[in-house]
């Protein structure tokens, strides 16, 4: 059709919603009854004004070239993109004779999104120079030796949190995990904040989900010895790390919760989209997208933040595919990336990515772990699984019912089990799932009947 | 342990073993030091002949650190071992053995949903998560929750097949509202159901309403009579009523087969079901019924065969009924009601409640139950061959018209008569209180409902034009889907009336969300006029105006969307206009 192919579905856009509350009034307002004066064309441009509780209407416009759907609205919602946005977004998956199609974008919303490309296409050509990029964080950084001195100082409070942080877990062992579990949570959360303090994020975060472990049922033993074995590793790992090999060097200044950066050889490729899910803390989102490169055949993660009320800037729904340019960031058994540079707008993926069966997944999993000790998930494709069910929950097995692997006990709450099961009819499909120590955690079924991959989050 | 499932590949000869770790960690290492003790022995490094890939990692790094530095303390020496324990453990997962299979979903022939239709699906279905907005204000877009029945009903007549992934929503959908059942299951077909067996908070959809999915095939004698004779209760009314829905007489049959063994409860309820497709041939059964055990059957029989009026127990009736009632020869010509002196044995064999409730005269109780039962024909015989008509006209002397006509309106609902109930309601443009029959707008809302479909809903619009829509709602209540043009039209001008008198739009919020509902889609565009703010009038509401202009704009656009939804299920959807 047009230069966007394929319009999204409703679930694509309602993904785009910062929290249940806007995906609720953006559905209210997808239909054409407030909206006037609505178009779009065939660069991704969508426009159309809004009539709220005021005399003047909003002025909603969304650019659906760049990562995601970029909106700007006259509303004066702290949400991004706001109802307005995502109802017009809906009105315009559904077809609905009131959004237009024009050749050019009404002159206010023509004003931003030139605006915007603009900025886009400046952004594209300093990344190109190779002089211009690395021009920028110099000119941000006055003091390349202050910088360094930062660097060193910070280096050196994480020593001393991990040096801390051993000899809390001596003393913990010396007088037994049993105590651990009349302890509860103050203790864990007190040393996490010193991990705070020593602003070494990643040992924090690990210390605080240790704390959950005396409350979680049956065996919790086993699992609390074995993540403070793994944080007691990271530890001595940081405190030598100048004699270890480079890359594992830098998967643990990142384990530890050094910012880490893109460093590899930029990588075009077609990239589809495998799973796209948020995962939210008191105090930022994160999103997870998972991209498979259709060329080459590599898989990469591309996180995304989104702070205080707004959705996660990056949103790549399942069932697309980009081609464009990933940064892979540093690290042995690493998998983040950063988006680069999107050629065209994104497009429909077509196919399934190539899987294979669950042997070969935890076989994947475990080279994955000689890489990386500290991994809590590895990204498998299952070709042709059934979910069964058995006593202790469900499990995805090959299709010839002999080797299975359990789905992780915080996946069968999820209505995503559900879908799963129901979309294979007791029949195979394709699964793509994040493998776990506790199972698979299932995120996107392609499934015979249906033409395009189902989100299982 | 690491999950249920996979296994951990037999343990490495290292010492000490995991066990013997936990059992340390567990107590501390000072009540039970690890069994290798301290020192250089117990370093992770030393995990030589592993045979696991985990032995090239990092592990064996901070081994060598372990190894190089001074002796370490029986805690860090444990964790060392522990932490290359955790990683051999995690790479040596294997698959579990696979559990029992799933049982295949029986292929569904229907076709699938047009996209559009589909992701409209998706978005009701989702809508319908969120929880109900505050009461109050409606705003002006549409409630996408109440057009979930239409828009399920709609795929349903057209033979459409649910989407697998939308499944779970739809049951979660129909467990939480029973009304969307029948249709959601309906519409869910055998993949819903085979999925609902798996979970058990979809039990609901297993009993059976299931348009007979988890019922034997019907024609399936010795099925049925398996499932009747050893099923749980409500297999069994499941089973009774879809046999009944085919073959009424087998229905009964059946019952009949182990009538005496079942339980009065039991008996109360499946003789209810045999209400659907009741006809002469259920007679003698009933009549049997009569003399149960259980008052309660009895009067559920005595119910039933009032509703057939060819009846020997209707005959009774009327021969009891019109001996009450007659026409005074010496006066005017009125109607003279002579109430029964006492409610003998027969009477009350034939469902007639000897004890009133209290404050009501036993006499005046007993007449309301015979003329109740009496059918109807029987009175033109007895009032000098009249009408219903002229017999609802009649004067009837001694104050007893009230419970006469009261009588007869309960008679005209229970035997479904046109005539009667259309002489009972009177002209619509009469006043309420002055008609004759009834004042009761639920009373009249069942009578309606015995008039054919479009005098009904000439009736209602008559009386809306009459009365406005203060009284309406129950009377719209019963009208057939989508509103005729003239009932269609009688309301919008009636609302268009109440928003020129001044008052607020809420007063009105029942008829309007019927009316969302109930109108047709067609009609969108004619009401388009009304969604503009007019200037506001003097002595209106305040601020009225924006607010029925707001609730315009939402009839019109739950209107638009109607169309809309049913263009996407007829395929006929704009899909896509760019080039």
């Amino acid at each position: 059709m047009n230069q966007l192919g394929v319009r999204w579905t409703a679930e694509q856009v309602l993904a785009l919603a910062p929290d249940a509350a806007s995906a609720r009034a953006g559905s209210r307002l997808g239909t054409a009854v407030p909206w006037s004066d609505a178009g779009y064309d065939g660069t991704g441009a969508l426009w159309g004004l809004c009539r709220g509780s005021g005399t003047r209407p909003y002025r909603t416009a969304v650019d659906l070239t760049g990562p995601g759907a970029a909106a700007k609205c006259s509303c004066p919602s702290r949400k991004f993109p706001c109802k307005h946005a995502l109802g017009l977004l809906l009105l315009w998956v559904s077809d609905d004779p009131v959004v237009v199609r024009e050749t050019a974008p009404a002159d206010w919303a023509a004003e931003w999104l030139d605006a915007r490309r603009e900025r886009a296409a400046a952004r594209g050509s300093a990344e190109e120079e190779p002089g211009a990029a690395s021009v920028a964080p110099a000119a941000r950084t006055a003091d390349p030796e202050a910088a360094r001195r930062r660097a060193e100082r910070r280096e050196a409070r994480i020593s001393a949190g991990a040096a801390e942080l051993e000899q809390r877990l001596a003393d913990l062992l010396r007088g037994g995990l049993a105590a651990a579990e009349h302890a509860g949570y103050g203790m864990w959360e007190e040393t996490a904040a010193r991990m705070v303090d020593a602003q070494a994020p990643g040992l924090a975060s690990r210390v605080r989900e240790l704390g959950a472990l005396p409350a979680s049922g049956p065996g919790w033993p086993v699992r609390l010895l074995e993540e403070c074995a793994l944080l007691h590793l990271l530890d001595e790992a940081w405190l030598g790390r100048a004699r270890l090999p480079s890359a594992l060097a830098t998967t643990v200044r990142t384990r530890v919760g050094l910012p880490s950066s893109p460093g590899g050889p930029a990588l075009r490729d077609r990239w589809q989209v495998l799973a796209q899910y948020d995962q939210a803390d008191s105090r930022v989102a994160t999103r997870r997208i998972w991209l498979y490169g259709q060329d080459r055949g590599r898989t990469a993660l591309v996180l995304s933040f989104g702070a205080a009320g707004r959705a996660p800037e990056v949103s790549l729904p399942v069932g697309l595919a980009v081609d464009a340019v990933l940064l892979p960031h540093g690290g042995a058994g690493q998998l983040r990336a950063t988006l680069g540079e999107q050629f065209v707008p994104p497009f429909p993926a077509s196919g399934t990515p190539p899987g294979g069966s669950v042997t070969d997944a935890v076989e994947a999993y475990g080279r994955a772990l000689r890489e990386d000790p500290w991994l809590e998930s590895w990204p498998v494709v299952l070709a042709a699984v059934i979910p069964a069910m058995t006593n202790d929950g469900w499990q995805l097995a090959d299709k010839d019912g002999r080797s299975a692997l359990p789905l992780a006990p915080r996946a069968l709450g999820r209505p995503g089990l559900w879908k799963l099961v129901a979309l294979s009819g007791g029949g195979p499909l394709d699964v793509f799932a994040e493998l776990t120590p506790q199972g698979l955690l299932p995120l996107t079924a392609w499934s015979p009947g249906s033409p395009a991959p189902t989100p299982l989050t | 342990m690491t999950g249920p499932g996979p296994q951990p590949a037999p343990a490495v000869p290292a010492t000490p073993t995991w066990e013997d770790l936990v059992t340390s960690a567990l107590l501390g290492t000072d009540r039970r030091p690890p069994a290798t003790g301290t020192g250089a022995g117990s370093g992770p490094g030393t995990g030589a002949g592993t045979g696991t890939e985990a032995a090239s990692g990092p592990a064996p790094d901070a081994g060598r650190r372990a190894r190089s530095g001074p002796p370490k303390e029986p805690p860090l020496a444990l964790l060392d071992a522990a932490a290359l324990h955790t990683v051999r453990r995690r790479a040596a997962l294997l698959p579990a053995a696979a559990g029992p299979a799933l049982p295949v979903a029986p292929p569904d022939p229907r076709p699938a949903l047009p996209p559009a239709a589909r992701r409209r699906l998706a978005q009701l279905l989702a809508d319908r998560a969120a929880p109900a907005q505050a009461a109050g204000r409606r705003g002006s877009a549409p409630d996408l929750t109440e057009l979930l029945p239409q828009w399920l009903a709609a795929a349903n007549l057209r033979r459409f097949q649910a989407p697998p992934a939308l499944l779970p929503a739809l049951l979660d959908a129909a467990r939480a509202r029973t009304d969307l059942r029948p249709q959601a299951l309906q519409f869910a077909g055998t993949r819903g159901l085979w999925l609902a067996r798996l979970n058990p908070q979809w039990k609901f959809a297993l009993r059976g309403t299931a348009g007979g999915t988890t019922l034997p095939d019907i024609r399936d004698a010795e099925a049925v009579r398996n499932l009747w004779e050893e099923g749980l209760f409500a297999e069994r009314v499941g089973l009774l009523g879809a046999v009944r829905a085919a073959d009424p007489s087998a229905a009964r049959t059946l019952l009949a087969s182990t009538w005496q063994s079942e339980r009065a409860e039991d008996r109360l309820m499946f003789l209810d079901s045999l209400r659907a497709e009741l006809s002469a041939a259920d007679e003698d059964f009933l009549e049997h019924a009569l003399a149960d055990r259980s008052r309660n059957v009895r009067s559920v029989a005595a119910e039933l065969l009032s509703a057939l009026p060819a009846s020997a127990f209707a005959a009774r009736m009327a021969a009891r009924a019109t001996s009450c009632v007659g026409l005074d020869r010496t006066g005017d010509g009125g109607i003279v009601v002579e109430a029964p002196h006492e409610c003998d044995a027969a009477m009350q064999r034939d469902g007639i409640v000897a004890k009133p409730p209290t404050g009501r005269g036993e006499r005046s109780w007993w007449l309301g139950q015979l003329v109740e039962s009496a059918p109807l024909p029987a009175w033109r015989a007895r009032l000098g061959g009249r009408t219903a008509e002229d017999i609802v006209a009649l004067p009837v002397s001694d104050g007893w018209q009230e419970e006469l006509h009261a009588a007869w309106c309960r008679a005209a609902i229970r035997q479904g008569d046109a005539q009667w109930a259309r002489a009972l309601l009177g002209p619509p443009a009469l006043p309420p209180d002055s008609g004759p029959g009834t004042a009761s707008l639920a009373e009249r809302a069942k009578l309606l409902a015995a008039l054919p479909d479009e005098e009904r809903a000439g009736w209602v619009a008559a009386f809306v034009s009459a009365h406005g829509l203060s009284e309406a709602f129950q009377l719209l209540g019963v009208c057939v889907v989508p509103w005729s043009r003239t009932l269609g039209r009688a309301v919008v001008d009636a609302l268009d009336i109440a928003r020129d008198a001044g008052s607020y739009p809420w007063s009105f919020s029942g008829v309007m969300g019927l009316a969302e509902r109930c109108l047709d889609p067609g009609e969108a565009d004619r009401l388009a006029v009304l969604t503009t703010t007019p200037d506001e009038a003097e002595g209106a509401a305040p601020g009225a105006g924006g607010y029925w202009s707001e609730a315009f704009q939402r009839l019109v656009g739950t209107l638009r969307l109607r169309a809309a939804m049913r263009a996407e299920l007829d395929g006929t959807a704009p899909e896509g206009t760019a080039p």
